[in-house]
């Protein structure tokens, strides 16, 4: 097996397909796309090299700004919420419903395997306002207050997606961090309830720091997901009020696809390629120094 | 192990040249062949939108009718997909040479002259002038079309639409209200019905369009039939204070909440409910309503019932009040590359007979010729007929003459600007600098 392996030309056959379909559809189309940001046209009219002037618009356009910040808000948000909510689920599944657990993880993951569109619609009918009253509304409507319209401005409708990712996903990660709370030693838990250590105690001291691993791992995940968050965009608001809930990849694709401009969409995808290795770095200079200290 | 293995490398290289080869033929099939494309088409292909039924149902009607023999040789086959996707899969059907034989040429004119441009579009004043048939089509129609696409004529006259206010005369009358001639007396019409709890307008804030058009209203009737030709000549632009107004006065309107609740979730059917089934007095909409109006089932406060009215005049504006904004509805146009004789059986056959039966059988106005006396269905499609024949200068739409961007710019942002989270002038700002870029 040694000789197999030491041998060049037998590497060179084991990795050359995956290699080679690896590079045939992810990297020539991602070193394509970044040569496209240099061209402006589509595929109808052609396409002519610019130089940089995508680049100098990209950083004049007020659009990309709003939609950078949006992107980085909702990333943010939601990632603290599905984890946090994961967190405090999975916490729940073992320290209090114990074995009596698995019904209650069924259900909570449930909305994970739905669609995402079916859930857009859902949440649109939960929370609409017209052409009938949604439940949320009747709900507000029964304790004496008006009808909001929730996607009639960018600051609730923002809100509503919030909620709904954070309902959609929190299964996810509650089963993900329920593994790892089950994996700390029983006689760690027991010693320290021994001495003294209980509630938020056990939880800040004991609990924490020996999840700690797999609750970066689920930051990763949940921060990876969020910033590239586009079909439960589309699905429930299609980036609206005007462009108030549009994050960087619905902006992307409709400056490519509707505007029918791709080298300028391409350049937008190259200023997310930057934002999400700027976050996968942080992230991993952060897990990486807290791993060796816990 | 070793004596095996020159042999099995021997045998894996050929495999492994064989699928190299196959994965780089696949990538250059992607890349198209640049030019014209899929001579002998195998059916009458046609992409429409989801939205618009009436062309769709009106070739079926022929398909099984008048253009049978055209239809055996080269079935129709109809797909569609909504209104707001249409133009990505026009990019991405263009782009990979795979255009329908028929197909709707994008929601903006801007997008069906690019694709006329890089010569995907038959030329269809030749081709009708070959099969015999252009003097099929109202001289009215060919005109608008003409003064949208540069001077040529890239789509066919499938609906020839003038647009209106649509009013439920019942909720007039019961309401004591007169047909408004003026802004003002619309305000005033408005607010009585909102005032005895009726809704005053449905429109779709989801579409947009229905919204904008109502500011090009105003700005028609306020500055005359060029107010819009002035800004795409650069002359004007959208933030001029006497451009803004039109937009204040919409918003002023959803301000009082005349287009209902939560006017952005509503989309074009719904709208359109909400007026069939008398729920909202008035109803700004192109004549091709005319269909649903006439359609029983859809139509629950009866076709007598339904009134239709010139967008009213601005006390001391430029514009005259029979001056209605027209257009040949979605745009529908053929592929250069599948233009064969018998797609060009169907088109002279749609050209002779599409006409009468869009008439008579659907209830939809169209740019053809009615070649057989149809009766009309009710009064309300004769007073739109006549208003077509006798109106004498038409104007065109707000995005009419915008770029692609700036008709999605406009059109998302209507809700917000009479839901209240956008003021008029921020309107008016968004979408004239999404028509300065590039």
């Amino acid at each position: 097996m040694h000789r197999v392996l030491g041998d060049r030309r037998a590497i060179a056959i084991l990795l050359g397909p995956a290699l080679l379909v690896y590079s045939l559809i992810m990297l020539i189309p991602m070193v394509w796309s970044l040569g496209y940001s240099f061209t402006e046209g589509n595929s109808i009219d052609g396409f002519t090299g610019n130089g940089v002037a995508n680049f100098t618009r990209l950083l004049d356009d007020p659009a990309v700004r709003d939609s950078l910040w949006f992107t980085l808000k909702y990333a943010v948000v939601v990632t603290v919420g599905q984890v946090v909510a994961g967190y405090l689920l999975a916490l729940l599944y073992v320290f209090f419903l114990r074995r009596a657990s698995a019904l209650i993880r069924t259900l909570v993951f449930f909305p994970v395997v739905l669609p995402t569109v079916a859930v857009g619609l859902l949440f649109q009918k939960l929370f609409q306002v017209a052409p009938q009253t949604g439940p949320v509304n009747a709900l507000l409507n029964a304790v004496g207050i008006d009808s909001v319209d929730f996607f009639g401005s960018a600051g609730s409708a923002f809100w509503v997606l919030v909620g709904m990712d954070i309902w959609r996903s929190m299964g996810f990660y509650a089963v993900l961090l329920f593994a790892g709370l089950v994996d700390i030693p029983d006689e760690v838990l027991e010693s320290a309830r021994l001495d003294g250590a209980t509630g938020l105690r056990l939880v800040r001291h004991i609990v924490l720091p020996l999840s700690l691993p797999v609750l970066m791992s689920s930051l990763i995940f949940s921060v990876n997901g969020t910033l590239k968050v586009f079909d439960s965009i589309v699905a429930l608001t299609n980036g609206g009020p005007g462009n108030g809930t549009t994050p960087l990849t619905l902006y992307m694709f409709q400056t490519s696809f509707t505007y029918s401009e791709y080298g300028y969409g391409s350049t937008i995808a190259l200023l997310l390629t930057v934002v999400c290795l700027l976050v996968s770095l942080v992230v991993y200079r952060v897990s990486r120094r807290d791993l060796t200290e816990g | 192990m070793s004596p095996r293995m020159p042999r099995a490398r021997r045998a894996r290289l050929p495999l492994f040249t064989a699928g190299a080869a196959s994965l780089a033929l696949l990538a250059t099939a992607c890349g198209g062949s640049g030019g014209g494309s899929s001579a002998a088409p195998k059916d009458f292909s046609y992409l429409s939108v989801t939205e618009n039924t009436t062309v769709k149902t009106a070739l079926g009607t022929l398909s099984k009718g008048a253009c049978k023999a055209a239809n055996d040789a080269l079935p129709l086959k109809v797909e569609t997909v909504p209104q707001a996707s249409l133009d990505q899969k026009l990019q991405l059907l263009a782009g990979q040479n795979a255009l329908p034989v028929q197909f709707a040429a994008g929601n903006a004119p801007a997008l069906t002259q690019q694709l006329a441009k890089s010569g995907k579009v038959a030329d269809l004043e030749k081709e009708l002038k070959d099969l015999g048939v252009y003097l099929q089509l109202e001289p009215a129609a060919v005109s608008t079309i003409k003064a949208l696409y540069g001077g040529k004529l890239e789509v066919l006259p499938y609906e020839y639409n003038i647009e209106g206010i649509f009013y439920n005369k019942k909720l007039f009358q019961d309401n004591g209200l007169t047909v408004p001639g003026t802004w003002a007396e619309l305000e005033s019409a408005a607010a009585k019905l909102e005032a005895k709890g009726i809704q005053p307008f449905s429109a779709s804030g989801q579409q947009g369009w229905p919204l904008t058009r109502m500011i090009s209203g105003y700005l028609y009737r306020s500055l005359g039939p060029y107010a819009l030709q002035d800004v795409a000549d650069g002359k004007a632009k959208l933030t001029d204070p006497e451009y803004v107004k039109a937009a204040e006065e919409i918003a002023a309107l959803g301000e009082k909440g005349y287009f209902g609740k939560g006017v952005g979730s509503i989309d074009y059917d719904t709208a359109m409910n909400q007026f069939l089934t008398g729920k909202a007095a008035m109803f700004y909409m192109g004549s091709w309503a005319l269909a649903n109006i006439a359609d029983d089932k859809q139509n629950k406060v009866g076709a007598e019932n339904v009134g239709f009215m010139p967008f009213p005049a601005v006390s001391g504006g430029k514009g005259a009040i029979d001056q209605y904004p027209s257009n040949v509805g979605l745009g529908i146009t053929l592929g250069a590359g599948s233009f064969d004789d018998r797609t060009g059986d169907w088109v002279s056959c749609i050209a002779k007979n599409y006409g009468t039966t869009a008439l008579k059988d659907h209830g939809s106005i169209s740019g053809f010729k009615v070649n057989t006396e149809v009766k009309d269905a009710n009064a309300v499609t004769t007073q739109v007929r006549d208003t077509i024949s006798t109106s004498k200068q038409n104007v065109l739409w707000f995005e009419a003459l915008f770029s692609t961007k700036a008709t999605t710019v406009s059109q998302t942002n209507a809700a917000s600007l009479v839901a209240g989270s956008m003021s008029p002038q921020q309107f008016m700002r968004t979408v004239q600098d999404a028509l300065a870029a590039r």
